[in-house]
């Protein structure tokens, strides 16, 4: 997932695109650069998924970004997890790029008012 | 009666007797004709009766003696055929309403998987690192089909074998060595036609030797290894036409990107074996 949809994003949507390697990686960047929206695997070394967006959701200036998870993972428990840290949409796998592409765009122009 | 007037009677002539009868005749003739003419008169009246009652069938078929409700109800008629032909018009738009949907449907789903084509050509296509492109092939094979045990074999010409190089959801060792022509892995490569088990999503025990799909990486007609997935997602029920669509793709392109990577890899060996020599004969 990290890098499928980050090369495809970008031409199709002309969005600014950064990937992270693994939970760790994706975490250091969020924490110095600004992003207007996080793309969120659940399965990924170094730090999983639900515990980069725990964090993400402490750290004062990332809090409300909205999150998206992509994730193999289908079961409720996942999803109410997800759901209590305030992800704002659950993507399961196979993904089709089209709906990750307009729930960007959805949550973008949301988040721009 | 006196007696003088009976006398007076007694005495009456023949003459008196002949006109009393023409008399009688008289007002007889015109007592017939009378009659003569109130039978033409009733008769006259009768045909009038008659044709009143057909005056009165046919404006109460046409709306009444009104010519004002006459009007109206030929309107009211033309009114009803109108409403008709409408109803029929709104049935014909309803009809090509369900089409336009069904078609656009089609076509929004067109859209979805050839974005997800692109992605996935678009992809595999952005490095001519091999591992980088086998990283890239799985990514594919997990995101965009579902599937959550698999394997990628490569040819080794040598061995006239295909040989395990990644696998996912399985230890790569746990994945068979497999000679061309050798059971269903073996076949299909030796082919080069996909294989599709189309029962089942691959819930049952592994056996690495039944897989429920394989393709075979080609160029042009030469294989030169083979995807093989065991098992989907479990939320994955059964194959789409999209997935039949991307292991073309796949068949096609990862080749290519694979055979590219492996040429890339040999290129740049070579160029620092020649540059390491020019080095060693020009110092």
């Amino acid at each position: 997932m990290r890098q499928l949809l980050v090369f495809a994003l970008r031409p199709m949507t002309g969005l600014v695109v950064e990937e992270a390697s693994d939970g760790l990686a994706g975490l250091k960047k969020i924490q110095t650069q600004t992003y207007d929206l996080a793309m969120v695997d659940i399965n990924m070394p170094l730090m999983d998924g639900l515990k980069l967006i725990s964090l993400i959701r402490q750290d004062e200036k990332n809090k409300d970004i909205p999150v998206i998870i992509i994730s193999t993972e289908s079961g409720m428990d996942v999803k109410e997890k997800a759901d209590a840290l305030g992800v704002n949409a659950y993507i399961t796998k196979p993904i089709m790029a089209r709906n990750v592409l307009n729930t960007v765009k959805s949550l973008l122009e949301a988040e721009n008012g | 009666m006196s007696d003088s007037s009976q006398e007076e009677g007694k005495r009456k002539s023949p003459k008196d007797l002949f006109t009393k009868g023409r008399d009688f005749l008289d007002m007889y003739s015109k007592v017939a004709e009378f009659t003569k003419e109130l039978m033409e008169e009733n008769s006259k009246l009768q045909n009038r009766v008659n044709e009143l009652m057909e005056e009165r069938e046919r404006l109460l078929t046409e709306g009444g003696q009104d010519p004002e409700e006459a009007r109206l109800l030929r309107r009211f008629e033309e009114l009803k055929r109108e409403k008709q032909e409408i109803l029929n018009h709104y049935q014909q738009v309803e009809e090509e309403n369900k089409d336009f949907m069904h078609r656009y449907h089609e076509i929004e789903s067109e859209n979805n998987n050839l974005a997800n084509l692109y992605v996935a050509s678009y992809q595999l296509h952005s490095t001519l690192d091999l591992n980088e492109v086998l990283d890239i092939i799985a990514e594919i094979i997990i995101n965009l089909i579902g599937a959550q045990t698999f394997g990628i074999l490569m040819l080794n010409d040598k061995k006239n074998a295909l040989e395990p190089v990644k696998a996912e959801g399985v230890p790569l060792e746990a994945l068979p060595e497999v000679t061309m022509g050798e059971g269903i892995i073996g076949i299909s490569a030796q082919k080069g036609e996909n294989y599709y088990r189309e029962t089942g999503g691959g819930r049952e025990q592994l056996d690495v030797w039944k897989p429920l799909v394989c393709t075979p990486l080609q160029i042009n007609e030469e294989v030169i290894g083979a995807i093989v997935v065991y098992q989907l997602l479990a939320q994955k029920e059964k194959l789409q036409k999209i997935d039949y669509d991307l292991f073309n793709l796949l068949a096609a392109h990862a080749a290519t990107a694979i055979f590219s990577a492996k040429l890339y890899g040999d290129s740049i060996r070579k160029q620092a074996t020649i540059k390491g020599f020019l080095d060693l004969l020009t110092h």
